[in-house]
């Protein structure tokens, strides 16, 4: 039997505030275990939170992103649960008063993910397993995380695939997360059910947690399909329960402590007093904005004309983008697209690099090799050479160019010359071989007019005449 | 060591006043002072359990640091060189923090709580740290892990919970003052028992950084003395917006500005505070408000029907957030940990049994259950909607009223082992309660005795930030009384 897939997703993303959510702790990642934390973030007896200004405001910002509502008024509340890792056996969290309610997102199908809400919350410490033994590092503990919660609104794999990809591409451009799943900085619930195609109920779900990859959610889906298609093939009914993957044999399997139905006994969090984010504030954050990556690549492709795979390319790191903004400046985009595409990221293949763009080369001294390059001062061939020899040295343009480079018209534009000078004036080429002498200036001087000048005549008539086969 | 003529050869509960004179006149050095009350201490504390530890190097340290600031000449603080008293529950970093309790009975906080750091700053002399009921829970003292604080005035009779090692201490003149918490009733009801006084603040005039908390919302820091003037005194010393606690306000200073002047103040008696009240109390609270008549307060008979809510909405309050802010002692990190080994969560089990008493573990069962799913609503919910009217209704009587005059507790101190059941032990909170629902400041000061002799303590609560009216009254009090229902106690410091 065919089913059709129901899927909601819950995302958890690291804001990237210089200090966690409750203390002054550094959000740095990868510290030695256990010396990045203080009395509040390992919950001491006696500490207090004190709710970073920041996080509000960053996660303020992903709301806006994703067409929420924020609310002016929301509340921080105390989800209990027993856990070695979290040191007060509550997560300060938010519950009935989000942050933010709403939002949406639209898929390349036409299809849109609704948001249920964002609210913000305190990640907890880390078990480390090694060596038999388990131990527990509280860097992590009090890290900022944002909830993102939609709508059961996917209806295939490929949908929340794509919806995580542009997620992604969205929190890294306004800058509130660098999302990078391997790191942790972003983790997926993935509540799956499946119902018969055309019907309105949906059937009982199951939620798979901490999924840490795109790979891991795409198996995860994949086996949960199957092993509830198959149940529900055979008549069974499928048990609402939390399950855990498990990325070496891509399967999941149902949590312990099932017998102790979730009860997280929220109430408001008395320590920390109403969080207040004034309209003006929200204007002001919404003010603050950068140009989302989808807006992006329709400008790109659109107004500049580079096509739909460079805009691609160049606006899926903010860094990327803002570098091709700046090199563009009068220079036609597509060069400008092209040359960054091929020739640069030929070096820089990883996406890890990508991310972190910061070419030897400036955006301003590749503008001016670009801008040669434009106005044919150069050719090709010159100017990738002197951009190896920018990218050695961080030197400008001009620092590589020798007279002769500048010199004018030769090499391939000179041969590209010609050939069009050839086939636009047949006539006169027709008229050489017939032993009009003459007949030949007609076709340099057109290499002259094309090239403004730059060409030398010698050259271009030595090239004329090799390429139609006569010798003088 | 100094030996002045003029000293008293038997000061008992020695006032701060009184000390700042010795100390400022050189009379006697801080470190002298420091000497003869952790002697006392030593000779004392084995009867009354008052302090839970004494901390004499600490102390001999900070009377060294106070003895040079005077020797310098320069203008001290008011509390520098004071000997006091703080509650086990505020963290003293390098000192341990038991909150009265087998589970953290060898916890070392590495980390100073505010009002800590702000007496240190002017070199007071802390003695060590005072006996409590476990986590605050108590009003009987009777919980704490370490043996109950005893009464200075009668020593089979308790101190009176939860602060009430501290009010012993100040009252058997082991502390000229001392650092409380008040939950429900903790600093006022033993000040009461004990015979001193008590000022529990308006919630957020002093940041809790660093008090180990029992119910978060109702949770606050504040003195016990021997005079309203030294209440004042250390309330300014300790009341101050920190940005490390986001529910703390701070406070405007009191003491400059006490007049003890009631002229044309409204006193307002409640008659739901007065009902089956003990015969004693009943006639100590009407003498107290002629007193006022007769110094000019206008007294006004006001109605609080909301009082008979105030109990339960308390109860399910406090222990809901004693169930949350206690679920941290799991062994695991710090505190006492349970041995035999087996799974986590055998571990974390054993070791909250066998940590915990059986009061501590009755609130954090009660607090679990009115919070769980199906509950919630008929709970916690409605406790909250009690406590916004409750609140309403102390705004509306504090719009026609300056002071509420009421009794601190419906009882003197009660023997040890009295044996009441819990309901009846929680119903001797009835008065001091509804003032930590609404976040009201309130105290207690001294206004008879019963016929066994033991202190009756009268409360007078204020608007929310209203201390220096209620400490007005208070002073006129007891300017008005001499002092008289402030007895010498039984046992003491001989300067």
């Amino acid at each position: 039997m065919n089913w059709e897939m129901v899927i909601g997703l819950e995302t958890h993303v690291e804001l990237s505030t210089k200090t966690k959510i409750f203390c002054g702790c550094t959000t740095r990642f990868g510290g030695e275990p256990n010396t990045q934390c203080c009395h509040i973030c390992t919950g001491m007896p006696g500490s207090l939170p004190v709710l970073n200004r920041s996080v509000v405001e960053y996660a303020a910002k992903a709301g806006l992103t994703l067409g929420g509502e924020v609310n002016t008024r929301s509340v921080m509340a105390r989800k209990h649960y027993v856990y070695p890792d979290l040191t007060k056996a509550y997560q300060i969290s938010q519950y009935d008063l989000p942050l933010v309610t709403g939002g949406g997102m639209y898929l390349a199908n036409g299809r849109r993910i609704g948001l249920t809400r964002i609210h913000i919350e305190e990640d907890p410490g880390k078990l480390v397993y090694a060596g038999g033994e388990v131990r527990i590092d509280y860097n992590r503990s009090g890290i900022p995380l944002i909830e993102i919660v939609t709508e059961p609104d996917f209806r295939s794999k490929d949908e929340v695939l794509e919806y995580m990809e542009r997620l992604q591409t969205a929190l890294r451009a306004i800058g509130v997360s660098d999302c990078r799943m391997q790191e942790g900085s972003m983790r997926c619930d993935v509540n799956i059910s499946l119902r018969r195609p055309g019907e309105s109920a949906y059937g009982t779900r199951s939620e798979t947690k901490n999924l840490n990859s795109f790979t891991a959610v795409a198996a995860a889906i994949e086996y949960e399909y199957d092993r509830q298609a198959e149940i529900l093939d055979g008549g069974g009914t499928v048990t609402q329960e939390t399950r855990a993957f498990d990325a070496d044999t891509g399967e999941t399997s149902a949590s312990r402590g099932k017998e102790d139905a979730d009860d997280y006994r929220y109430f408001p969090e008395p320590d920390i007093i109403t969080v207040i984010l004034p309209c003006d504030d929200i204007e002001r954050l919404r003010g603050t904005l950068p140009e989302m990556p989808e807006d992006k690549l329709r400008r790109y492709t659109a107004e500049l004309g580079v096509s739909e795979a460079d805009a691609r390319l160049l606006t899926k790191y903010r860094a990327v983008s803002e570098y091709f903004e700046k090199a563009v400046e009068n220079v036609t985009p597509k060069l400008a697209a092209g040359f960054i595409t091929t020739t640069m990221f030929s070096d820089v293949t990883t996406e890890a690099q990508r991310e972190h763009w910061n070419p030897a080369v400036t955006a301003e001294h590749l503008n001016g090799l670009l801008r040669l390059l434009d106005e044919n001062k150069i050719n090709r061939a010159t100017a990738r050479r002197v951009y190896r020899q920018m990218d050695e040295t961080g030197g400008p343009a001009t620092a590589f160019l020798s007279d002769e480079d500048m010199g004018g018209v030769d090499g391939d534009a000179l041969i590209e010359m010609c050939r069009a000078a050839i086939s636009s004036n047949a006539k006169s080429v027709a008229d050489y071989r017939a032993g009009k002498e003459k007949a030949l200036k007609a076709i340099v001087g057109a290499v002259m007019r094309e090239s403004k000048g730059r060409a030398d005549a010698q050259a271009a008539e030595k090239t004329i005449l090799r390429l139609i086969g006569g010798e003088k | 060591m100094l030996k002045s003529p003029d000293l008293p050869s038997r000061v008992k509960m020695t006032s701060i006043t009184e000390i700042r004179a010795l100390l400022d006149a050189r009379k006697i050095s801080a470190v002298e002072l420091a000497k003869i009350y952790l002697d006392a201490v030593k000779r004392e504390n084995p009867a009354l359990s008052a302090y839970i530890t004494v901390t004499e190097d600490a102390a001999l340290d900070a009377a060294r640091r106070a003895d040079e600031r005077i020797g310098a000449g320069e203008s001290v603080p008011p509390l520098c060189g004071m000997p006091f008293v703080l509650k086990d529950n505020i963290s003293t970093a390098g000192i341990r923090t038991t909150c009265g309790s087998k589970m953290l009975e060898n916890y070392v906080p590495f980390y100073d709580a505010a009002v800590w750091e702000a007496l240190r700053g002017q070199d007071a002399v802390m003695l060590g740290k005072g006996n409590m009921d476990e986590f605050a829970m108590g009003s009987t003292n009777e919980t704490s892990y370490f043996g109950g604080a005893k009464n200075p005035r009668d020593l089979a009779r308790v101190a009176g919970g939860s602060s009430g090692g501290v009010a012993a201490a100040v009252a058997g003149g082991l502390a000229s003052f001392g650092i409380g918490s008040d939950t429900g009733g903790s600093i006022r009801q033993p000040a009461s028992f004990c015979g001193v006084v008590g000022l529990k603040p308006t919630y957020g005039a002093v940041s809790r950084h660093g008090l180990i908390a029992y119910a978060s919302s109702l949770d606050q820091i504040g003195p016990i003395a021997v005079s309203v003037k030294d209440l004042a005194a250390v309330f300014d010393a300790i009341s101050a917006r920190d940005k490390r606690d986001m529910t703390s306000r701070g406070a405007e200073q009191v003491s400059d500005s006490l007049t003890g002047d009631i002229r044309g103040m409204k006193i307002g008696l409640a008659r739901e505070f007065y009902e089956g009240l003990p015969t004693d109390i009943a006639k100590a609270l009407e003498s107290a408000a002629k007193t006022y008549e007769k110094l000019g307060a206008e007294l006004v008979d006001v109605s609080f029907p909301a009082l008979r809510h105030a109990l339960p909405a308390y109860y399910i309050l406090a222990c809901a957030e004693a169930s949350s802010n206690l679920g941290r002692y799991d062994g695991l990190r710090y505190g006492r940990r349970a041995e035999g080994g087996g799974t986590l969560d055998e571990t974390i089990r054993r070791t909250r049994s066998e940590g915990f008493g059986r009061e501590v573990r009755r609130r954090i069962l009660l607090g679990t259950y009115v919070l769980s799913a199906g509950y919630y609503d008929a709970y916690y919910n409605r406790a909250q909607l009690l406590r916004r009217g409750i609140t309403n209704e102390f705004e509306r009587m504090f719009s026609e009223l300056d002071v509420l005059l009421t009794p601190t507790a419906p009882v003197t101190a009660l023997p040890f082992g009295a044996d009441l059941s819990p309901v009846e032990t929680y119903q001797t909170d009835i008065c001091t309660v509804p003032v930590n629902i609404a976040g009201a400041p309130a105290v207690s000061i001294p206004c008879g005795f019963d016929s066994d002799g033991l202190p009756i303590g009268a409360q007078l609560i204020g608007a929310k930030r209203g201390e220096k009216t209620i400490l007005s009254a208070a002073l006129a009090f007891e300017n008005e009384t001499g002092g008289a229902f402030i007895k010498a106690p039984t046992s003491g410091v001989k300067l």
